[in-house]
C-alpha cells in the first residue's frame, strides 16, 4: 500500500443536494432525467450552462450516448468531463474525482449527476447485457438477475456468520420507517417484521422486501470551492476523507467482504475521526446483506457481527444508529445509477439541516458508502466518503 | 432424490402446443470455447499456457500474468457446492415457464468459482462433479452433478432440459434394413423409448435380421423410402407429430474414387440416399420437430446422423462416398442452425469403417454396428453434438485438427 501522504480536501465542498422525485416507470429518456437534475442545480445556484465547467455523469440507460454526447445535448462546454459507470459506487467516486479536479484548478463548478429512466421492460434488457461475464456466465443460469446472485452471497453469509432473515428484516423495516417520513420515497406502506418474514420468496433466501424496486429518477450535487458555495448562498458540506477499491479479495470463493477493509485505517486516519464519531451512516443497500457487510467492513463492528449489531441498535433516523435515513433504495426505489448517489445526497441534506421530517438531530459527521457492479458473482466496486457539516 | 419420470399421457389434441423458447444464447467469442468441450461432453476451462492459472469466466488474457488468450483444456471437474438458490421469478421468458430453477456457486478444486445449474440430488456443502452441457439455445452451460450416479438421476427436470434422453420419447429409425438401423432400434428400445418407429422401403423384400428387428419391444414398422419425397412426406403426415427423435440410418457405402467409376449412377444413388435423403427428412420432419421443442416430457429433441469420418478428410479408396459424406456433414451444420430455435439438437456420430459387407476389404480396426447404436443413445442421453466412435474416427479427427494438409497426403 502507498505510504505517500494523501492531500486533504480543504477548500473544496459538495453543495446543493438535489433529488428529482422518482417514478416507478417513466416514458422519458435518461436524458430527460439528467436535464431535470441540471435544471434543479442551475436554479439553486443561479447558474447558466456556460457557468458549469465540469460535468460528471452516471447512468445505465443513457446509451448510445456517453458523457461527451451529453455535453452537446445540454449545451455544456466543460473543461472537466467524467463518466462514472460504477453503479452503486458512482456517488462517492464522482465526488472524489470532482473534488480533486476543483482542488487542482482544473474546474471551478462541477455538476455531478446520476440518473436513469425505467421503461417497461428496460430492466430485463439491462440485466441480460449488464456485463460480458453476466452475459457469458450468469444470465443463462436461470436469468434471476441480481436477486439470484445476491441470494447466493446472502446464503453463504448466513451459513458463515449465523445471520438470520429476521436480522436482515430489521434493516428493511427500519428503512421503511424512515421512508414514511421522506416525501420522495415510492414505498409508503408501513412494513412490519411479520410482513417482511411472510413475504413471498424471490430467490431463496431473498424474499420480496429484500429487493429494491427499479424505477426512474435522478440525484445530483455540485462540487466547487467553499468560497464559491458561500458566494452563491448554497448549502454545502466538507469532505473529510474518501476511498475507493475495486475487485478486492478476488480469491475469496464467494463474497463475504468488500474493498473497504483494505483501506480502512487510511480512510479514518485521513478524516481524523473514528467510527464512534459518525452520526449517521448511509450504506449501499441493494440487498440488506450488503448493508451488513458495510457495517462490518467500515469498522462499526467486527466481521460477522453485523447481525447482533443491528439487533442491538435502532437504525431509524430517530435511533441511536441512524442508517439510510431517507429509506434507502429498499424503500425509496432504485433509480439505476442514481441509487449510487442516493445515500450521498441524503447525507448532504442531513448535514445541511435540510432533511425535513427525517432530520437526524445534531448530525455533524456522516459516512457514505458505495458498492456496485455485480459483474459476475460479486460486487466489484466499493468506495466510501466521510463528510461533515460546514 | 429425483422423482422418476412418469410416462406422459396421450396428448390432448385440443390443447395448444407450447411453443419453444430459448434461454439467452448470446456469448462472447471467447466464451464459445466452452461449446467445443460441451459438444463432446468434456469439461474444459481456460488454462494459461504460461502460468497454468485456471480461468473462469472466459477471458481474453490471463488474470495472473496477462498472457493472451488462455487455451481451453480439460480440467478436473470436482468441486464443492458453496451455496445454492432457488430462483422463483425471472424476467426471461424461457425461465419464467420453468420456475423454480436452482443455481449455485461451486468452488472447483482446481481454482475458480463457477455459477452453475444444480442437479436436484445435490445440496449446499456437497461435493459435486461439473459437466458442460448444451442448453436449449445450443450454448455451453456448466452443470453441477452428484459425484456418483443417483437413482433416476437423468430424470432431473433441469438436466433433462440439457439432454435428449430417449426415455419415454418416440424415435424414428429411418432404415431398418441396415445393421446400424437394427442396432439403433435395439439401443433406443433398451433406453426406454416408448415407440421406436422403424422405416422400411418395400417391406415385402426379406433382409437379414428381419425377425429380430420385429421382436424388439416397442418397435413399429413404418413404410419409408428416403429416396422418395412422397414417401417421406406421407410418413411425416402420418406420424410426424409423434416423432421426438430421428435417427437417420439410411446408408449406401460404395468404394471408388471419382475416376474409377463409369458414369454417375452410383454417385447419384449415394447422394439420393445420403444427402437428398437427409434433406427430405429435414423438409418433412424438421419443421414439426422444431415446433415441438417444448412439448412436455416427450418434446421433440434431436436428429441423429451417422457420418463416415472421411467427411472430414477424403479417403480416396472411398473417394466419391467421402464426398457425399462431406456434403452431409455440411448439411447438418445448416440443419443444426435451423433446428436451434426449437431447442432441437442435431447430433453427428462419426465412424470409421464398419463391420459390414461393404467394408469387407478394409483392414481392422472396424466398428461394430452395435457400437454405433449405443453411441447414439449415449449422445442423446448426454445431449452431445459431436461423437467420434472408434479408433479410426478419433485418429482422423485428431489428425485433421493437427494438420489437414498432412492428412490429405497420408490418406
Amino acid at each position: 500500500m502507498s505510504v505517500r501522504p494523501r492531500q486533504n480536501y480543504n477548500g473544496v465542498v459538495a453543495a446543493a443536494p438535489v433529488t428529482i422525485p422518482y417514478e416507478r416507470y417513466s416514458i422519458h429518456a435518461a436524458h430527460w432525467w439528467i436535464g431535470r437534475a441540471l435544471r434543479a442545480l442551475a436554479d439553486l445556484a443561479r447558474l447558466k450552462p456556460a457557468d458549469i465547467d465540469g460535468f460528471s455523469v452516471s447512468s445505465f440507460t443513457v446509451g448510445p450516448d456517453t458523457a461527451i454526447g451529453l455535453t452537446q445535448h445540454f449545451g455544456l462546454s466543460p473543461r472537466f468531463l467524467d463518466h462514472v459507470p460504477l453503479g452503486g459506487a458512482s456517488g462517492v467516486v464522482a465526488l472524489r474525482r470532482a473534488a480533486r479536479a476543483v482542488q487542482a484548478g482544473d474546474a471551478d463548478m462541477i455538476a455531478c449527476v446520476a440518473a436513469d429512466t425505467n421503461h417497461v421492460d428496460s430492466f430485463r434488457r439491462t440485466l441480460s447485457t449488464f456485463s460480458r461475464f453476466a452475459q457469458d456466465a450468469v444470465y443463462p443460469y436461470g436469468s434471476g438477475g441480481p436477486n439470484a446472485s445476491f441470494a447466493l452471497i446472502t446464503r453463504a453469509y448466513m451459513d458463515r456468520f449465523g445471520a438470520t432473515r429476521e436480522d436482515f428484516g430489521r434493516i428493511c423495516v427500519a428503512q421503511r420507517d424512515n421512508a414514511l417520513a421522506f416525501p420522495h420515497a415510492l414505498m409508503k406502506k408501513p412494513l412490519t417484521l411479520a410482513e417482511y418474514m411472510d413475504a413471498r420468496a424471490i430467490s431463496d433466501p431473498i424474499h420480496l422486501f429484500d429487493c429494491v424496486m427499479p424505477c426512474a429518477g435522478a440525484e445530483a450535487f455540485l462540487v466547487c470551492t467553499e468560497e464559491r458555495a458561500r458566494d452563491l448562498g448554497l448549502p454545502f458540506v466538507r469532505i473529510l476523507s474518501t476511498i475507493e477499491r475495486h475487485n478486492a479479495f478476488m480469491d475469496d470463493p464467494i463474497q463475504f467482504r468488500g474493498g473497504w477493509v483494505v483501506d480502512l485505517d487510511a480512510f479514518y486516519g485521513h478524516a481524523g475521526v473514528k467510527p464512534d464519531d459518525v452520526d449517521l451512516l448511509q450504506t449501499y443497500d441493494d440487498y440488506p446483506v450488503i448493508s451488513m457487510m458495510q457495517i462490518e467492513d467500515l469498522g462499526f463492528c467486527k466481521k460477522g457481527e453485523a447481525a447482533s449489531f443491528v439487533r442491538a441498535h435502532d437504525l431509524t433516523f430517530r435511533g441511536d444508529f441512524p442508517h439510510n435515513t431517507s429509506g434507502g433504495q429498499l424503500s425509496v426505489g432504485q433509480a439505476g445509477a442514481a441509487g449510487g448517489y442516493l445515500g450521498l445526497v441524503e447525507a448532504m441534506r442531513q448535514l445541511c439541516g435540510e432533511a425535513g421530517a427525517n432530520q437526524v438531530r445534531d448530525a455533524e459527521i456522516a459516512l457514505v458508502s458505495g458498492f456496485g457492479m455485480i459483474n459476475y458473482d460479486r460486487g466489484l466496486a466499493s468506495g466510501a466518503a466521510i463528510i461533515a457539516r460546514a | 432424490m429425483t422423482e422418476p419420470l412418469v410416462k406422459p399421457k396421450r396428448k390432448d389434441p385440443l390443447k395448444r402446443t407450447r411453443l419453444p423458447l430459448s434461454p439467452q444464447g448470446a456469448r462472447s467469442r471467447t466464451a464459445l470455447g466452452l461449446v467445443a468441450a460441451a459438444a463432446e461432453g468434456r469439461f474444459a476451462l481456460q488454462v494459461c499456457d504460461q502460468c497454468a492459472k485456471i480461468v473462469y469466466p472466459p477471458r481474453d488474457a490471463c488474470p495472473a500474468c496477462f498472457a493472451p488468450a488462455p487455451p481451453f483444456r480439460d480440467v478436473p471437474p470436482e468441486g464443492a457446492l458453496l451455496a445454492t438458490t432457488t430462483i422463483r421469478t425471472s424476467t426471461d421468458t424461457y425461465y419464467r415457464e420453468r420456475m423454480p430453477w436452482r443455481v449455485g456457486t461451486i468452488r472447483l478444486d482446481c481454482g475458480p468459482s463457477i455459477v452453475a445449474h444444480i442437479h436436484g440430488d445435490v445440496s449446499d456443502g456437497d461435493r459435486v462433479r461439473m459437466s458442460l452441457h448444451l442448453d436449449r439455445s445450443g450454448q455451453a452451460v456448466a452443470f453441477a452433478l452428484p459425484l456418483t450416479e443417483t437413482p433416476a438421476m437423468a430424470d432431473d427436470p433441469q438436466l433433462r432440459e440439457m439432454t435428449c434422453d430417449p426415455k419415454f420419447r418416440r424415435a424414428l429409425v429411418t432404415d431398418g434394413r441396415t445393421a446400424v438401423g437394427q442396432a439403433a432400434a435395439k439401443a433406443l428400445s433398451d433406453a426406454g423409448a416408448s415407440i421406436v418407429f422403424v422405416g422400411l422401403a418395400d417391406e415385402w423384400k426379406p433382409f437379414p435380421g428381419d425377425a429380430a428387428l420385429r421382436a424388439i419391444p416397442n418397435v413399429e414398422i413404418v413404410p419409408l423410402d428416403v429416396t422418395n419425397s412422397e414417401s417421406v412426406g406421407d410418413l411425416a403426415a402420418d406420424i410426424g407429430g409423434r416423432v421426438d427423435i430421428i435417427v437417420n440410418t439410411a446408408e449406401h457405402v460404395r468404394p471408388g474414387g471419382l475416376m474409377a467409376r463409369r458414369g454417375l449412377v452410383v454417385a447419384r444413388e449415394e447422394m439420393e440416399i445420403r444427402y437428398f435423403g437427409l434433406m427430405r427428412l429435414a423438409q418433412s420432419f424438421g419443421p414439426i420437430l422444431r415446433m415441438r421443442g417444448a412439448d412436455g416430457v416427450n418434446s421433440a429433441t434431436a436428429i441423429v446422423n451417422f457420418l463416415f469420418v472421411h467427411a472430414l478428410a477424403n479417403l480416396p479408396e472411398f473417394g466419391a462416398y467421402s464426398a457425399t459424406e462431406a456434403a452431409c456433414l455440411s448439411a447438418t451444420h445448416s440443419l443444426r442452425s435451423e433446428l436451434r430455435p426449437g431447442g432441437v439438437k442435431c447430433i453427428n456420430i462419426f465412424h470409421g469403417p464398419l463391420e459390414t459387407e461393404w467394408f469387407q476389404t478394409v483392414p481392422p480396426p472396424k466398428v461394430a454396428p452395435s457400437a454405433l447404436g449405443k453411441a447414439a443413445v449415449d449422445a442423446l442421453r448426454r445431449g452431445l453434438e459431436d461423437v467420434f466412435v472408434g479408433d479410426i474416427a478419433q485418429d482422423i479427427r485428431a489428425r485433421a485438427a493437427a494438420n489437414p494438409k498432412a492428412l490429405e497426403r497420408e490418406l
